[in-house]
């Protein structure tokens, strides 16, 4: 037999809140946890007008750089750490996560809106001076679009611009 | 102009577009890849994130080549989900209510693989559709159809050791939208998915056999190879309807991410 070919995606579409939402979705941690960090930003489209519209999701390691294993991301035990959020952007665009910082440097994002026929993946690291494969390979004009701006000590911005000049670098796997 | 000072005029000062010239576009295109896997490329997997008869997708696709990258451990992984997350009744879309819901009653089950044909276990798959009236339960969605009382539409499910999974629904409608004047989308199922790794993340939509809405929509005809967006409807299984309870449609899934089994390159420790 051979391979099965694969099914090809469709845009998440206008409709998704009253289905994708959940309590708790971008609340990977609580919020007083004593090593919570927000990670927020807000997405743009090519006219620079905030999308309004958008699904992130962000997948990460722990603290201490393991993939967590555990279940309950959907229904949140308030203990464990899954490593998996999702949060939908508001009227401005914006979305916020609580987190932890990841111990292996980035976050890596999964980007779904209506307009967008496939999602994007992109990945937001939280240290600039970073020794990491991926943003040693990019030109010095793009590499800044993953790296996450430290406004406090707890809290990164980590804007996503799905099309123009500061277009942030998406990702595909080989 | 640059691709978002025309779009931006494309918003502004277009005239109605009709189905006609949304139907000279989307042939244009798929005369495009034809051509191109004839000179020897592959048939396009996916669809094509720059769609211009897909007019949202004007502003929202990148322009800038994605960028090839070996994944991380973590991205290798993918989230675990499972009997805490869902409860086995949540696949069942016809009891969220007191009520019974309106519509024609359907059972949708399917199995999740990965691109070697191997089941997908004990992973989460979301789904959400309109109502049998073409009606979405969300405040944006206000096209003069009734909402049902007895209908969320909203499911969830983990698949089984065999990567199967199944619910009962009802047969959503089909739903006019504002793409250009006259536009409606065919009857359609949202699928959320999850693999063995992250890479193979996939969000896409099962469509009913036979429907005569699939020529003229963009989303559909956004994937441009005609084989492959076959693969995105459902096929109607006698076996699984239910005597003089539902009726069923049979659709598996195939996720594909990075090269299934992963190999560190020779280089790593450079």
């Amino acid at each position: 037999m051979s391979e099965p070919t694969p099914t090809p995606s469709q845009t998440v579409g206008p409709f998704f809140h009253f289905a994708l939402d959940y309590p708790g979705g971008p609340q990977l941690v609580p919020g007083h946890h004593p090593d919570a960090i927000a990670l927020h930003g807000t997405v743009w489209d090519g006219s620079d007008a905030a999308v309004p519209d958008a699904v992130i999701e962000i997948w990460q390691t722990d603290a201490a750089g393991q993939v967590p294993r555990g279940l309950g991301s959907l229904d949140r035990d308030g203990i464990t750490f899954t490593g998996f959020g999702r949060a939908a952007t508001n009227r401005a665009g914006g979305y916020v996560f609580t987190t932890l910082r990841p111990g292996s440097g980035f976050v890596t994002l999964a980007v779904f809106a209506r307009g967008l026929s496939h999602h994007l993946f992109t990945r937001a690291y939280l240290d600039p001076e970073a020794d990491d494969r991926l943003l040693a390979s990019l030109p010095d004009d793009r590499r800044g679009s993953l790296l996450a701006t430290r406004e406090t000590a707890t809290s990164y911005r980590f804007d996503i611009r799905l099309q123009g000049e500061r277009e942030t670098v998406f990702l595909e796997y080989p | 102009m640059n691709a978002a000072a025309f779009a931006a005029q494309q918003q502004t000062n277009r005239p109605e577009t009709d189905q006609r010239q949304i139907l000279a576009e989307i042939r244009e295109i798929e005369t495009d890849a034809a051509a191109l896997v004839a000179a020897g490329g592959s048939p396009e997997i996916h669809p094509r994130r720059d769609y211009p008869p897909y007019r949202s997708s004007l502003l929202r696709h990148p322009t800038h080549q994605l960028v090839r990258v070996d994944p991380e451990e973590i991205e290798r992984h993918s989230p675990a989900f499972g009997h805490t997350d869902v409860d086995p009744l949540e696949s069942d879309l016809t009891i969220q209510h007191t009520g019974e819901p309106i519509g024609e009653r359907i059972t949708v089950t399917g199995r999740v693989l990965d691109g070697e044909g191997r089941p997908v276990r004990h992973q989460l798959v979301e789904l959400w559709q309109a109502n049998s009236a073409g009606r979405y339960v969300h405040k944006r969605d206000q096209h003069p159809a009734p909402l049902d009382p007895n209908f969320t539409g909203v499911g969830r499910a983990i698949t089984g050791d065999d990567g199967s999974y199944s619910f009962r629904t009802i047969k959503p409608g089909p739903y006019p939208w504002r793409n250009h004047t006259n536009a409606w989308r065919p009857a359609h199922i949202h699928f959320s998915l999850f693999g063995t790794e992250f890479t193979q993340r996939l969000v896409t939509q099962m469509y009913f056999p036979g429907d005569p809405l699939f020529a003229l929509d963009p989303i559909y005809q956004s994937i441009a190879d005609p084989a492959a967006r076959e693969r995105l409807v459902g096929s109607y299984d006698h076996d699984s309807s239910v005597p003089e309870q539902s009726l069923g449609y049979r659709w598996d899934i195939v996720l594909t991410g990075s090269r299934s089994t992963w190999l560190e390159p020779e280089d790593a420790d450079e």
